[in-house]
């Protein structure tokens, strides 16, 4: 890092010395993290739109049975890439904008340790998402094969799936370069005086999720480049008549699978222990417990992950194993549950967006759980497994959980980012019609796999005509309920109050506490004392 | 009282239920027809009590704590933020309560995987996109034939009124005897499938090059109908599963009929069918 002393330390408004070069070549070479997470957070919402749609599209044709729109391909790669665009594309770099933004703030830094690989890593994914979404348009189409990509199907598919493999490795890459940046800035960057135990604990769960990236996404690079060369170059990795198997592409493929879950919801845990301690008023309760429950959820993750398996006919002591490893992981997630709840308790709450948010997340990120330790339940999981349960666990905990924690931490964070309020009132709206919609979309979706409808089907029995319709119904009016944010955020930024200061009083970490509003674009270019 | 849940939304969704249609909204596990469908049956309902007593708790705590501390009735926030014995005892007691769980489910677990001493075993291979039936050993050996989706393209399309069993109608169905034991071997033929029965509480994924095996003893006669359950390309939503249970006597009454059509067809047992004869007796196209 240079070691140019700024004798301005904050400076107000304008940095006089380098402030942000104009037009479209600042945003190209911009090595700033407040830049970047800003590229990130832009960048992760096109790709919610566009995998949005894809959604969309997926519930029109479900509205009612028979086939009226979309044919029974077309259909499965919409469901492909609606899962790799919604996972890779949105969920995974909206957090990765939350961390640059955040991160260097939080711990008194001044950037992220590598400036330009940090723009480098925001690059690569635009390049990414475009070869995914050129796949619709080769011959063939998209693949066809799910976002879990099982072989041998995927060795059936045109040069879509090869595309769709290329982009994985870019994506991957992207995470991987953007974990060695974080993990390097928080065990390297903090400022005097700022410990590991007295960090704020968003940083502790980034911390612990770059750690989980660089050593999941490998494997996913392995599971997908063994499909490269299954379906090119003459192995026969996942093809039995040449000694290989299906059911190894599984085995690394959710090595890696369940390990992204808990990258993808780590982070949201972090967002949800700002904003609720700053709207109770009261500190986050139990926070060493919270660090090493984060921690344990985190090593769990490396062990249960054929409990995506159940079915594929491993021997008795597997499916027990995996099994009670799985249950284990029900601990841990209480652990926090239980913290967030006891922080708000006897707190003095009020219940602004990022808030409503927060507690609809905890309510429906518990549920999400729960469903997932019925789904642990061997027996029970030979009902539900590749079923619409599964389907609704997941949205559960990966939308009503992750995804409103991000709207969280964008109404929350906002101020400091623009200077600007939000529109209060519209962002309840946001918040309610969210919180409905979502409900209606997937609550019934439990119904129909308990009443036996199969996943990634284009069309059904009668049986599931109603719980489809409403879910449907539910899925058109969630995303016109997204327009509003768009709408809300731009007009923030544009013609949004004002931001005081100190916009949210209980909240209590270093960009609050020692950095204006809104954040100038550099920022403890000294670092700050801490007592 | 099967699965009588506690759902608010039902309520309201009663007048839709209502007016819905001629048949009734499934919303749950299929009536079992087997103990093993009965079992699972009750470990879920089993959980799902436990969940929703807790659910219940904690988020009363979180609810009570919503209305009765808020700022603007005037709460002043304590201090508090740290309690060791609370850690514990809320880390210990799930941990117990999983304990308590995982026992009774753990007899299912293995009693799910013992298919031995089965009186009838059936090798269901997955093909893209239709299922094949083998009956390897006991009463019906030798019988094989492809069992394909019934339901006529223009219901799907939509210029007919859908059938009853829209989508879960076959041209042959598997037949078996009431109250024996069948063991189920699967294999594939080129991608991944999945064979399932929700009523017999049976799902085996059918993998190609490989055998799996799972097993269902019906305990009731009737039609049952199931799904392929893993993603296996373009048809993977039109290649269902039918079983008919019959009482003992039909069933040998069945076997005759398909040995004297076999018979009569000139099949030689245990032979391989090309792709040419499938064409020609219709089993492919």
């Amino acid at each position: 890092m240079s070691a140019v002393i700024d004798s301005h330390g904050h400076a107000h408004g304008h940095d006089h010395h380098h402030g942000p070069r104009g037009g479209i070549m600042r945003w190209v070479t911009t090595t700033n993290h407040k830049d970047i997470g800003t590229l990130y957070l832009w960048f992760s919402f096109i790709m919610f739109s566009i995998g949005g749609l894809m959604a969309v599209g997926i519930r029109l044709e479900l509205f009612s049975p028979g086939l009226q729109f979309i044919d029974p391909d077309f259909f499965n790669q919409l469901t492909t890439m609606h899962g790799l665009i919604m996972v890779f594309g949105a969920i995974m770099p909206v957090f990765v904008g939350f961390a640059n933004w955040q991160i260097p703030m939080m711990i008194g830094a001044p950037d992220m340790a590598f400036a330009r690989l940090n723009n480098w890593s925001f690059w690569l994914l635009p390049f990414a998402a475009t070869l995914l979404v050129l796949s619709f348009f080769m011959p063939g189409g998209a693949p066809g094969v799910g976002w879990t990509m099982y072989a041998p199907l995927t060795v059936q598919m045109g040069i879509g799936m090869d595309l769709t493999i290329f982009a994985v490795h870019i994506l991957g890459m992207s995470s991987i370069l953007g974990s060695i940046n974080i993990i390097t800035t928080i065990l390297n960057m903090r400022a005097p005086g700022m410990t590991l135990m007295r960090m704020p604990l968003f940083v502790w769960t980034w911390l612990i999720t770059a750690y989980l990236l660089v050593a999941t996404m490998p494997v996913l690079a392995g599971a997908v480049t063994m499909t490269l060369t299954d379906r090119h170059f003459g192995t026969t990795f996942f093809n039995a008549a040449g000694g290989g198997d299906p059911v190894l592409y599984q085995h690394i493929f959710w090595f890696f699978g369940h390990p992204e879950v808990y990258i993808i919801a780590l982070p949201g845990f972090g967002v949800i222990s700002q904003v609720i301690p700053a709207f109770s008023r009261k500190p986050l309760f139990g926070y060493a417990s919270m660090v090493y429950a984060t921690s344990a959820i985190a090593i769990i993750s490396f062990i249960v992950w054929a409990h995506h398996m159940y079915t594929v006919g491993m021997p008795v002591t597997g499916q027990l194993f995996f099994m009670y490893a799985t249950m284990l992981v029900a601990v841990p997630t209480g652990v926090k549950v239980f913290n967030w709840v006891a922080t708000m308790w006897k707190g003095s709450l009020s219940f602004e967006t990022p808030m409503l948010f927060a507690l609809g997340f905890l309510f429906m990120f518990t549920l999400g759980g729960f469903t997932g330790l019925v789904l642990s339940i061997v027996p029970v999981d030979i009902q539900l497994h590749d079923t619409y349960y599964v389907v609704a666990h997941f949205h559960y905990v990966m939308v009503a959980g992750a995804l409103f924690a991000a709207f969280s931490g964008i109404y929350f964070w906002i101020p400091k980012w623009t200077g600007r309020m939000y529109d209060e009132k519209l962002g309840q709206i946001h918040f309610w019609l969210t919180l409905v919609f979502f409900n209606m979309i997937f609550f019934v979706q439990h119904f129909l796999g308990l009443a036996g409808m199969p996943r990634r089907i284009p069309d059904y029995a009668l049986m599931f005509e109603t719980w489809n319709a409403i879910s449907s119904i539910g899925a058109f009016g969630m995303g016109l309920a997204q327009l509003l944010f768009l709408y809300i955020v731009v007009k923030c930024i544009r013609s949004g109050e004002p931001a005081p200061q100190q916009p949210w009083e209980g909240a209590d970490s270093l960009e609050w506490t020692h950095l204006p509003t809104p954040a100038p674009y550099h920022t403890f270019e000294t670092p700050p004392v801490l007592k | 009282m099967r699965g009588k849940r506690v759902i608010p939304v039902l309520a309201g969704l009663a007048g839709l239920a209502a007016s819905g249609g001629a048949h009734a909204i499934a919303w749950y596990f299929q009536t079992p027809a087997s103990r093993m469908a009965q079992d699972i049956d009750m470990l879920h309902q089993y959980v799902m009590w436990l969940i929703i007593v807790i659910f219940i708790g904690v988020f009363g705590f979180m609810f009570w704590a919503c209305y009765a501390h808020r700022k603007s009735i005037g709460h002043k926030a304590e201090e508090f933020h740290e309690n060791t014995t609370v850690e514990i005892l809320w880390t210990l007691i799930p941990a117990i309560i999983l304990v308590v769980i995982a026992w009774p489910v753990t007899k299912v677990v293995i009693a799910q995987k013992d298919t031995t001493a089965a009186d009838i075993t059936v090798k269901v291979t997955g093909y893209q996109w239709k299922w094949g039936y083998d009956y390897l050993k006991g009463e019906g050996e030798g019988i094989r034939f492809v069992s394909t989706i019934s339901t006529p393209r223009d219901q799907i399309e939509g210029s007919a009124p859908k059938g009853e069993h829209y989508l879960l109608e076959v041209d042959n169905e598997m037949v078996v005897p009431v109250g024996k034991k069948i063991r189920v071997i699967t294999t594939a033929a080129d991608v991944v499938h999945s064979w399932w029965i929700p009523a017999f509480g049976a799902k085996q994924d059918a993998i190609p090059g490989f055998l799996r095996d799972t097993w269902f003893r019906p305990e009731q006669i009737g039609t049952f109908r199931g799904q392929c359950t893993e993603l296996c390309g373009k048809e993977h939503g039109f290649m269902p599963i039918v079983v008919r249970v019959v009482s003992q006597d039909d069933y040998s009454k069945w076997v005759g009929q398909q040995e004297k059509a076999s018979a009569a067809a000139g099949d030689r047992p245990g032979e391989m069918r090309g792709a040419q004869e499938l064409v020609a007796r219709g089993e492919a196209k």
